[in-house]
């Protein structure tokens, strides 16, 4: 499924957990996750012992963050861009 | 399992991956690598620039940032070096060759010298509630924001320590973000101390004022988060002030707490390459020499110490690297000076030893395994601790608990083991090819 058709210049959709989610380009993954209407707390996924997380550092040095990105498993989604078409799995 | 994937990687077949051999390698490209592959190209020696992140300037420079970052970008790309985003170190083999992850698979690098310039990571303090999705660095609100976080009226609290938090919250009230105020830890005497040093570098004085009137009024010394809880409307903030034995505790309500104690230097690539390692960072010589041959380093991961000092370094690393000896009294001065300017940062912001008992048995330390500090009291050492609760094995490799537990237990790392970053598990098994 690629849902370019859709979008304005200058905005990508990427597909979170089989939703599309739009987002500016340049913006890095980590940015359209937290920027989803609903994720009012910056929640991206569950730890080991299942409890809520969200990004920390920012930088590539805490893992929180991580995610499949296109059928790569733990990307650190700050330091992706997004792109159209991107699929991004938070469950992995 | 996903996160031990490194573990299923005796079962993976070998599979070659190719050299490439260049004349400079330098491992970041913030400021420090920036001026220094920009001093080496300039001197004509074939450079490449790896860095973890999309784009070369670092955390400070991330998504433009002033004229002078834009400037030292711009003389980068008209250097000559070439810059390979998105590329981490693996692991260190023999004589200096280096394994690296890109976006276009494996490879090794057999460089005949290196400058490591991989800066410094923000220092956390685990306390109640710091697991909760909302808290984040500030560093790392930075750093999230400028790469699209939106914070339009969002209540952010920025607490920790250091001159970094000033900057934050300039940031926040910049983005519509809702400044609630800026928890500073050292206290009022430290802070005076340290705006009078500042004195001396008119530079850093102007910078300091012109944050300062954003964001002065809502600066709170001598106090810090004790705790942090969810409420059905955002985040609670428990906040100490004031000295031992008479602080008052208050909370305050926010939607993003950002906090991070100072700056920690990157030195597992360096480790990794065998240099020794000081008392503040990565030791090197007054020509940014490292204590293995053909291997320099520069900036914040020598010593955390601002722009200014990843500068003056980086370009003295770049100019040694390619044999020139030009420019010493000045370029010296310079990085002496910088270089005390980072012991006055350290002594300003030394920890209060309070912030090592925050966290309850309850407390998550090592947020990759979810080790609680109850489960880590009693171990005498990392890695006898390591070995027995996981802490430190998940994914970020300790860079995050091992700071933890540095302030909470007073534990020094452990040796640097390969994978420096978590690979898939074709990459683990390659071999050089020819």
């Amino acid at each position: 499924m690629n849902p370019r058709s859709t979008n304005d210049a200058g905005t990508v959709t990427l597909l979170v957990d089989g939703v599309p989610v739009r987002a500016p380009a340049g913006q890095s993954v980590a940015a359209a996750l937290v920027n989803r209407p609903g994720a009012g707390a910056w929640q991206i996924r569950r730890s080991v012992g299942d409890a809520p997380r969200g990004p920390l550092c920012g930088m590539g040095i805490c893992f929180e963050c991580r995610a499949t990105v296109d059928g790569r498993a733990h990307e650190r989604t700050c330091l992706v861009t997004v792109r159209d078409g991107m699929e991004v799995r938070t469950d992995g | 399992m996903a996160d031990r994937v490194v573990e299923q990687a005796a079962t993976a077949p070998a599979t070659t991956a190719p050299v490439e051999r260049v004349e400079l390698l330098v491992v970041g490209a913030g400021p420090a690598g920036i001026a220094a592959a920009t001093a080496a190209a300039g001197a004509g020696r074939q450079v490449l620039v790896i860095d973890d992140n999309p784009a070369p300037g670092g955390q400070i420079w991330r998504g433009g940032g002033p004229a002078a970052a834009e400037r030292a970008v711009a003389r980068l790309a008209a250097s000559g070096a070439v810059v390979a985003p998105g590329t981490a170190v693996v692991d260190v083999g023999p004589a200096r060759r280096l394994f690296v992850r890109g976006p276009t698979g494996m490879r090794w690098l057999e460089p005949r010298s290196i400058i490591v310039a991989t800066g410094a990571r923000e220092r956390f303090v685990p306390f109640p509630g710091w697991t909760l999705p909302g808290v984040v660095g500030a560093g790392g609100l930075q750093a999230l924001v400028k790469q699209g976080c939106d914070i339009a009226g969002r209540r952010v609290l920025v607490a920790g320590s250091g001159p970094l938090l000033l900057a934050v919250g300039a940031l926040v009230a910049e983005r519509g973000g809702r400044l609630v105020a800026i928890a500073e830890q050292a206290d009022i005497r430290r802070l005076a101390r340290f705006a009078l040093g500042l004195m001396a570098t008119p530079g850093k004085l102007v910078q300091a004022l012109g944050l300062g009137r954003a964001v002065g009024s809502r600066l709170l010394p001598g106090s810090f988060p004790t705790a942090v809880r969810a409420t059905g409307g955002g985040l609670v903030v428990s906040v100490s002030s004031g000295p031992a034995g008479s602080e008052k505790t208050g909370d305050l309500p926010c939607d993003i707490l950002a906090c991070g104690f100072g700056l920690v230097p990157n030195t597992e690539v360096a480790r990794a390459l065998g240099c020794r390692i000081g008392a503040a960072g990565v030791w090197v010589d007054e020509d940014q020499r490292t204590s293995v041959a053909g291997v320099f380093a520069v900036g914040e991961c020598t010593g955390v110490g601002g722009v200014e000092k990843s500068l003056v370094e980086g370009r003295l690393a770049g100019l040694r690297a390619a044999g020139l000896a030009g420019g010493d009294a000045t370029l010296r001065a310079q990085v002496r000076r910088a270089r005390a300017f980072a012991a006055q940062l350290e002594k300003t912001f030394t920890l209060d030893p309070r912030l090592a008992r925050l966290a309850d048995d309850d407390t998550i330390v090592c947020r990759c395994e979810d080790v609680v500090a109850g489960r880590l009291r009693g171990f005498t050492d990392w890695r006898e601790a390591k070995l027995l609760t996981r802490v430190g094995m998940g994914p970020c490799q300790g860079r995050v608990c091992g700071t933890c537990t540095g302030v909470v237990f007073g534990w020094a790392p452990d040796d640097v083991r390969p994978p420096l970053v978590p690979v898939p598990v074709a990459g683990l098994t390659t071999v050089p090819g020819s």
